[in-house]
């Protein structure tokens, strides 16, 4: 931002966890002083259990903090009434909804509840607002449906309409994504960045799509296992290294060079690859399975790509051998008959 | 599927609306059809067109007629459209506050209350001279049996009232009123256990229930009460309409939860206390209904359902009652024994038939 704007939210010292009795507490996490600004997407990371919901629920009011404060366009929110508060911030619960013989069309309606009077009548504005909604999320097509015979991923999106429909400057999201599938999942994310961008709404979402938040978010609150929280711009937390800590756990390495996670410990069998683009890196991908690590010099094993008339090849020199393969398959099966291939140096 | 949701959304609605529409005159043709039915069957069974001129304040041209519908059968049958419309509203409240099917106006402890109260004085009536004194004064239509049965059941509301405002989770609150319920009962039955056999049946035949019992400033009362109870309900239409959705999300949206649900139980007290105050504990109504009507208008807006449960309520309870006079003889059964064995069947029927009890709670 070029001027420093004022903030839609803003936690101020919040500590955010439970009261277990009356002297007892828990501490989730804090505490915190963040805030988020008008136009923003913003993806709250963190492992199981690092409190991301916590923090959500207590930003909408849902839970009390432990002590500090939340404000909504500078006004503490323990200090406005519940609808007042629901017309300026929305959020989207990972609570399974049991209404299932609501149609989509009164579930979304439902959003226009703070706006509405003691009845809930809905006025050209309100209807035209479910309709955009609707529109918005993709869900106008089975706007007649019951909510029962929705898929998770669509009862997903559902929601989301719901919360569009409430209309409120700052919109929360408790992992939006997880029952949807890739391209539902990017659509969503590239509908929030849009929404964020167009209307002006802060948008926070907690997710375990790394890579998708990465390239989405504006900025990421990383949420650790102990309870602090680190804020910044995707590209600068992976460089900093902090991304890596936060998910830092046996067997899995973050890899800078691509931004994503690998499941595979590095192997301890060398391997030279020469080739380039993607035939490159799917080739690379299968051999680190295989437990090979690839290495730039010498190295017992080394694989050639060549590609001829549109067709691709491999080539495998081991040991004086010279082997042609015509797919990924044949390599492997090859290289798993080859014996003496060696552990590297350690 | 694709085919199903080619009609415009507008147009389906517009369909639906009217149906709604059309089901609702229906219902209402019905009560009124029930109503007149109810009053001309009993023990004297006397002809339609003549009922009709009695109501229309004509008289039939027999004075016993004129009494019997003016005195007798009219204020049962305003009994029974209240009775119907009040459990039939706090049941559909329960129903939806709890997120629970199985719910109903007894759920919180309230009949039992009233049910103790009833008991106390009927089985502390130890010396023969009060009881029989109690006897003169005509059990059912006797203010005390009425007042013990209030009181009974205001004292159980207010304790219900003081723990709902202080639990936050709706859950814990139904827990705590089916306990003070079994509470209640237990109580009640350590009463009988130390009665009379004579005073224990004067305590069952109460709790058959009857609506031939209450007229004049009974019906007065009752009705001022019922109609505020359903008016309490009818205003939390549409925090009954975001409860739909979880505690959570209706707190999200701006409902102050504490706040509705003190309103909401309350109405329910009033409804199921003053009941069962004067009529006994009728069972079944406050559960069926509330399904019955949910499949039949198709809906979870608490703007139709609860008119539509009022409607619904009031027709079962008629017919019930009608069923009760056993048409062909001159014995009438106790009301609650044919709300169960009449409506416990239509709502299997629906439940087997329709999915919508069961999608209305997952």
């Amino acid at each position: 931002m070029m001027t420093a704007p004022t903030p839609l939210l803003e936690m101020q010292a919040l500590v955010i966890g439970y009261k277990l009795g009356r002297a007892e507490r828990k501490r989730v996490a804090g505490p915190l002083n963040l805030a988020l600004q008008a136009g923003e997407l913003v993806c709250l990371l963190g492992p199981n259990g690092a409190g991301k919901s916590t923090l959500m629920r207590t930003l909408a009011g849902l839970q009390p903090p432990l002590s500090g404060q939340v404000q909504i366009e500078q006004i503490d929110t323990q200090h406005i009434s519940a609808a007042e508060l629901a017309r300026k911030l929305s959020i989207v619960l990972t609570d399974r909804v049991e209404a299932g013989n609501l149609t989509v069309q009164e579930l979304v309606t439902l959003g226009r509840y703070p706006h509405t009077g003691w009845l809930g009548n809905l006025t050209a504005h309100d209807q035209a607002i479910v309709r955009e909604a609707l529109a918005a999320t993709n869900t106008a097509q089975f706007a007649t449906r019951r909510v029962a015979t929705l898929s998770d991923g669509e009862r997903q999106k559902v929601m989301l309409a719901r919360a569009l429909a409430q209309d409120t400057p700052v919109v929360l999201l408790d992992e939006p994504t997880a029952h949807l599938d890739l391209p539902n999942r990017v659509q969503l994310m590239r509908l929030l960045h849009q929404l964020a961008r167009q209307t002006q709404k802060a948008i926070l979402l907690s997710t375990h799509e790394l890579d998708l938040a990465l390239q989405a978010a504006d900025r990421v609150w990383l949420l650790h296992d102990e309870g602090q929280l680190h804020a910044g711009v995707p590209e600068d937390l992976v460089l900093s290294g902090t991304f890596e800590v936060a998910f830092a756990r046996e067997g899995l390495v973050f890899d800078q060079a691509t931004g994503t996670f690998t499941i595979h410990k590095p192997g301890t069998r060398l391997v030279r690859l020469d080739g380039s683009g993607p035939l490159a890196f799917w080739t690379r991908r299968a051999l680190q399975r295989e437990g090979f690590m690839l290495t730039d010099d010498e190295a017992p094993l080394r694989v050639e790509l060549r590609e001829q008339n549109s067709a691709s090849q491999w080539v495998s020199h081991v040991a004086g051998q010279i082997q042609s393969h015509h797919s990924i398959a044949d390599l492997l099966t090859y290289l798993r008959t080859v014996p003496d291939l060696g552990q590297a140096q350690l | 599927m694709d085919t199903l949701t080619a009609e415009p959304t507008a147009a389906r609605e517009h369909r639906v609306a009217r149906r709604r529409r059309w089901l609702l005159a229906c219902l209402v043709g019905l009560v009124g059809l029930a109503f007149l039915l109810d009053i001309a069957l009993g023990s004297v069974r006397i002809p339609l067109p003549a009922v009709v001129d009695v109501l229309l304040g004509k008289s039939s041209g027999t004075v016993a007629w004129d009494f019997i519908v003016t005195k007798i059968r009219v204020p049962k049958a305003i009994t029974a459209v209240l009775v119907g419309c009040g459990l039939a509203v706090s049941g559909l409240q329960m129903q939806t506050l709890f997120r629970n099917p199985l719910a109903g106006p007894s759920v919180l402890g309230i009949t039992a209350g009233a049910g103790l109260g009833v008991a106390l004085v009927m089985l502390s009536a130890g010396s023969a001279a009060s009881l029989y004194a109690i006897q003169q004064l005509g059990l059912s239509g006797s203010w005390l049996i009425v007042l013990a049965a209030t009181l009974g059941a205001a004292l159980v509301m207010l304790l219900v009232l003081a723990i709902s405002a202080r639990v936050r989770d709706n859950v814990v609150m139904l827990i705590v009123g089916v306990m003070i319920g079994n509470i209640t009962l237990s109580v009640v039955s350590i009463w009988q256990y130390f009665s009379a056999p004579e005073q224990i049946q004067e305590y069952l035949l109460w709790t058959f229930g009857s609506l031939g019992s209450v007229a004049g400033p009974h019906l007065a009362v009752l009705a001022g009460v019922v109609l505020a109870g359903l008016g309490l309900a009818f205003a939390s239409s549409k925090p009954l309409n975001a409860l739909l959705l979880g505690e959570n999300y209706a707190r999200s949206m701006g409902l102050t939860v504490g706040r509705a649900r003190l309103i909401i139980i309350a109405s329910t007290s009033l409804l199921a206390g003053s009941i069962t105050a004067f009529c006994g504990p009728i069972g079944f109504i406050g559960i069926a209904v509330p399904h019955l009507t949910r499949a039949l208008l198709n809906t979870a807006d608490h703007r139709l359902l609860i008119p539509g449960a009022c409607l619904v309520g009031a027709a079962l309870t008629l017919l019930c009652d009608c069923l009760a006079q056993l048409p062909g003889s001159s014995t009438a059964l106790p009301i609650n024994i044919i709300t169960a064995l009449v409506g416990a069947p239509v709502v299997i029927w629906v439940t087997l038939r329709r999915t919508f009890v069961r999608s209305s709670f997952s």
